[in-house]
């Protein structure tokens, strides 16, 4: 019973986030917004039994995309109101749209339910009655899948170094510390004895 | 009783507001990714979904590559977004046409 109370909020509450990411006038509630959504899809899948996923969703997406694109926003110096001048005109295509993929995926949904197409009926990676969500996905992610994971890492490397080069850039006219130059530096080069005519003054 | 078929209406709800989202805010990049993460999300329901109703692990790890694309996306297409904004000033998708040719 509590499990379908638990399903029902959780499943509200991602739909209505959702609608308020995209319906929101000012995008750092957009951005809020969407961590609800975040959190409320990893209960559902922690409803389902898939714990492992349901944290990386938490830690990954609002740990860090999430607050990438609140940095993003709030670095931006953007007149929001002008980007929403089409909203009235799109809404009507949009929804049109929009129905029309809701329709499809109903319709998929009520063919998958009335018994689909019976391509296969067999798990072939069924987990394991004693282990843990964790240790199950942990034993296909590194022996089955190994090369899939490592290019997953290489994925997500290639993605850190193209946004460090997009982003870095050479700035003139700054005075960046130097230290191999500050410890080069020595004090016959730095200073002089001068013995000046009396009421002459130091030539500087 | 909670069946494979709420988590596929819900899953497609997401997915089609991530469209909608799409369309209606046009102009907004920001918005766009957004709604693409929203989309990217639909989809990580869908797989777990599949994964407990067939008692397939598979899913889940599929679901775990879905998330690491998300990532590097949402970092690429953020950096492209700053960069664009230093050259020009705006952000506004109806302006992104210098290499139109």
């Amino acid at each position: 019973m509590i499990q379908i109370f638990t399903f029902y909020l959780f499943a509200v509450l991602v739909i209505a986030s959702g609608a308020f990411t995209i319906l929101a006038r000012n995008p750092v509630h957009s951005v809020l917004w969407l961590i609800l959504a975040f959190f409320n899809a990893a209960g559902l899948m922690v409803l389902a039994g898939a714990e492992f996923i349901a944290m990386l969703l938490v830690i990954v997406y609002v740990g860090a995309v999430a607050v990438l694109f609140l940095f993003v926003v709030m670095m931006l110096d953007i007149d929001f109101a002008e980007l929403r001048a089409g909203f009235a005109k799109n809404l009507p295509l949009g929804v049109l749209l929009a129905l029309v993929f809701l329709a499809e995926l109903v319709f998929g949904i009520g063919a998958y339910k009335a018994g689909g197409l019976a391509l296969s009926d067999t798990a072939i990676n069924a987990p394991r009655q004693d282990a843990s969500n964790i240790q199950a996905v942990g034993e296909l992610l590194y022996t089955k899948y190994i090369f899939l994971f490592e290019s997953a890492g290489i994925i997500l490397l290639v993605a850190m170094v193209g946004a460090i080069v997009l982003t870095n850039r050479k700035r003139s006219g700054v005075r960046p510390q130097i230290v191999s130059r500050q410890v080069a530096r020595r004090p016959e080069d730095a200073t002089y004895n001068t013995q000046p005519a009396i009421g002459q003054g130091v030539e500087l | 009783m909670i069946g494979i078929e709420h988590y596929l209406v819900i899953s497609s709800i997401l997915f089609v507001m991530g469209v909608l989202g799409i369309f209606l805010n046009r102009k907004n990049v920001i918005i766009i990714l957004m709604a693409i993460e929203l989309i990217l999300l639909a989809v990580n329901i869908n797989l777990v979904a599949f994964s407990a109703f067939l008692g397939d692990m598979v899913g889940q790890v599929f679901a775990m590559f879905v998330l690491t694309v998300a990532a590097g996306e949402a970092a690429i297409g953020l950096a492209i977004l700053v960069i664009y904004f230093r050259g020009r000033g705006t952000i506004a998708v109806d302006d992104i046409n210098r290499m139109k040719g």
